[in-house]
């Protein structure tokens, strides 16, 4: 069974190649030969949607700073998992849910309100995580590789978990998607006509520590909150609806990940910092449109003039 | 319809209102006044069972499910820069009523589109609701609200932040709902005199009922003179509202 698949795969993959050897300029070919760059560019973009779709409802919600305490925590139980022994993600995952429940716990209903709570957990498993890996394998470039990213990270079962869990990410957000808007605008009135807020905030809580856990190492644990918090904000610049902000802001997201990733090959530069950069590009090329008047009031120039012309 | 007997309200055992004890029938236009910290905002919460009674109970009657209450909130600091357009937030009004199932169906559409009408929302109803003004955006939270229900309907100071013309027209515009279509009606309001003008029923509070009754008995009664005329009312504190 599985040599059948594996068979498909190969089949599959060198068929793609030769699609792509006619289609792409030459630095493209060059670097997808690598199946490593292969396998860490699909998860990438795959992960960089799930945060992008997520990350309109964290920031409105003013939970920008949970994906990043979560990262954290990523962090302290990645050099733990390692110091173990043990897959990464299947232990990284679990820990990190329940972070984003204690989270979002603490933020509705404590003495320790939200963003501090955030700070706390967030700093504790960095210094687990520091002291972990300096009793195991001492400080060296694994530390430096959790804390920025590394596009050599991705094994290849790593690889195939990551796609099934972002595909399920997606599918939920996409099921999901009227409900996270009603908690998002409006947790009091949706709570109010019967929508079972709480469930919908935890299903947000869920899908946002997994999308971490999956993105963390290739973008890095001080880097991989870029990826929630600046595709909503760049297309929040100019878009009026929310799903307009959601299509977008996946769009955006995906295509600076890519140039991102492109750049680093080229430029051999930190992959997870290279797209974060990009992002940044696109936010300010973004925010610089919104002062030509028809980007910003959503119309065409015809439609504007059109709309003079009626006044006068 | 819907109403307490002898229920109290408390944050972490401090007692926010007691003594409560009214009935709200349908059709029934009642708004609850009081002054600031009175418990009127803590009392909605727990008509809208987002708040469980201390003690006593919240009834309800006539066939009302705690889903069919419409709900026009006070706005948080977040919606007030929301990029969302009118017509998403006044269909969000459906979900309730759509329970686990993902998307809405031809009838949640349909239902939408006729409080558009109802409420003249047509032409800016493609517009980002962050960029309408506050009477807009109230009649907006108002067209969601009436998605909800089609019993009752309980308004959190819809007046808030409007200037007087805007909020003659809201006042005019919920009355006109309530007479026409028989929608019982439960507002908090600071504005005493247009209370008294549109309300079948008023309910005073000063952490505890203090009347219950027709806004006629109201106007007789000597809490009524008093909170009317803007005195001293003969529990003591001076009413610092801006009726």
């Amino acid at each position: 069974m599985t040599e059948t698949l594996e068979l498909v795969w190969t089949r599959l993959m060198s068929a793609l190649l030769r699609l792509l050897q006619i289609v792409l300029p030459d630095v493209l070919f060059e670097m997808f030969s690598y199946t490593f760059l292969v396998r860490a560019v699909v998860v990438g973009l795959l992960v960089s949607l799930c945060a992008a779709l997520l990350g309109v409802s964290l920031v409105l919600k003013r939970y920008s700073m949970i994906g990043d305490g979560l990262s954290h925590v990523g962090f302290g139980t990645l050099a733990i998992a390692t110091a173990l022994n043990a897959a990464p993600l299947t232990v990284s995952i679990p820990v990190v849910v329940a972070a984003a429940f204690l989270l979002l716990r603490l933020s509705e209903n404590s003495k320790i309100k939200g963003d501090a709570a955030i700070a706390l957990i967030s700093t504790s498993s960095l210094a687990i995580g520091v002291v972990v890996i300096s009793l195991t394998t001492g400080m060296n470039t694994d530390v430096c590789n959790y804390m920025f990213g590394s596009i050599l990270a991705m094994s290849k079962d790593d690889v195939t978990l990551s796609v099934v869990l972002a595909v399920a990410v997606l599918g939920l957000f996409f099921l999901f998607y009227n409900k996270i808007f009603a908690v998002t605008f409006d947790e009091n009135f949706a709570k109010a006509t019967g929508v079972r807020t709480g469930l919908y905030n935890m299903l947000i809580a869920f899908l946002t520590a997994i999308t971490i856990v999956l993105g963390m190492r290739m973008m890095g644990a001080l880097l991989i909150s870029s990826l929630i918090i600046f595709p909503a904000l760049t297309s929040m610049r100019l878009c009026k609806k929310f799903k307009s902000v959601t299509v977008c802001s996946a769009v955006v997201s995906v295509i600076c990940f890519f140039v991102g990733v492109v750049i680093s090959y080229v430029e051999a530069t930190p992959t997870g910092a290279s797209v974060v950069l990009v992002n940044i590009a696109a936010f300010l090329l973004f925010w610089a449109a919104r002062l030509i008047p028809w980007a910003r009031l959503g119309r065409t120039p015809l439609r504007l003039i059109a709309e003079r012309r009626n006044v006068s | 319809m819907l109403g307490c007997r002898d229920a109290s309200f408390a944050y972490e055992g401090d007692i926010a209102v007691s003594g409560l004890n009214f009935e709200v029938r349908g059709g029934d236009y009642l708004c609850v006044v009081g002054e600031n910290g009175s418990g009127k905002s803590t009392l909605i919460k727990g008509l809208l069972r987002l708040k469980a009674p201390r003690s006593g109970s919240v009834l309800t009657g006539g066939g009302l499910r705690p889903n069919e209450i419409g709900y026009l909130p006070q706005q948080t600091a977040a919606q007030k820069d929301f990029p969302a357009s009118a017509y998403e937030v006044i269909l969000s009004g459906r979900l309730g009523a759509r329970g686990i199932l993902p998307f809405y169906s031809k009838r949640d559409k349909a239902v939408a589109e006729e409080n558009i009408r109802r409420l003249d929302l047509g032409s800016i109803r493609n517009r980002c609701y962050r960029e309408l003004s506050g009477g807009q955006q109230q009649r907006v939270l108002l067209a969601r609200a009436l998605c909800a229900t089609r019993k009752v309907l309980l308004l959190d100071e819809p007046a808030a932040g409007l200037d007087p013309v805007v909020t003659r027209e809201l006042y005019r515009l919920i009355e006109t709902i309530n007479r026409e279509t028989g929608l019982t009606v439960i507002m908090v309001s600071h504005d005493i005199r247009s209370a008294v003008r549109y309300a079948s029923h008023i309910l005073h509070l000063r952490k505890t009922q203090v009347f219950f009754g027709k806004t006629e008995d109201y106007l007789k009664s000597e809490t009524g003179k008093a909170f009317v005329d803007g005195n001293c009312p003969p529990g003591g504190e001076r009413y610092d509202g801006n009726a």
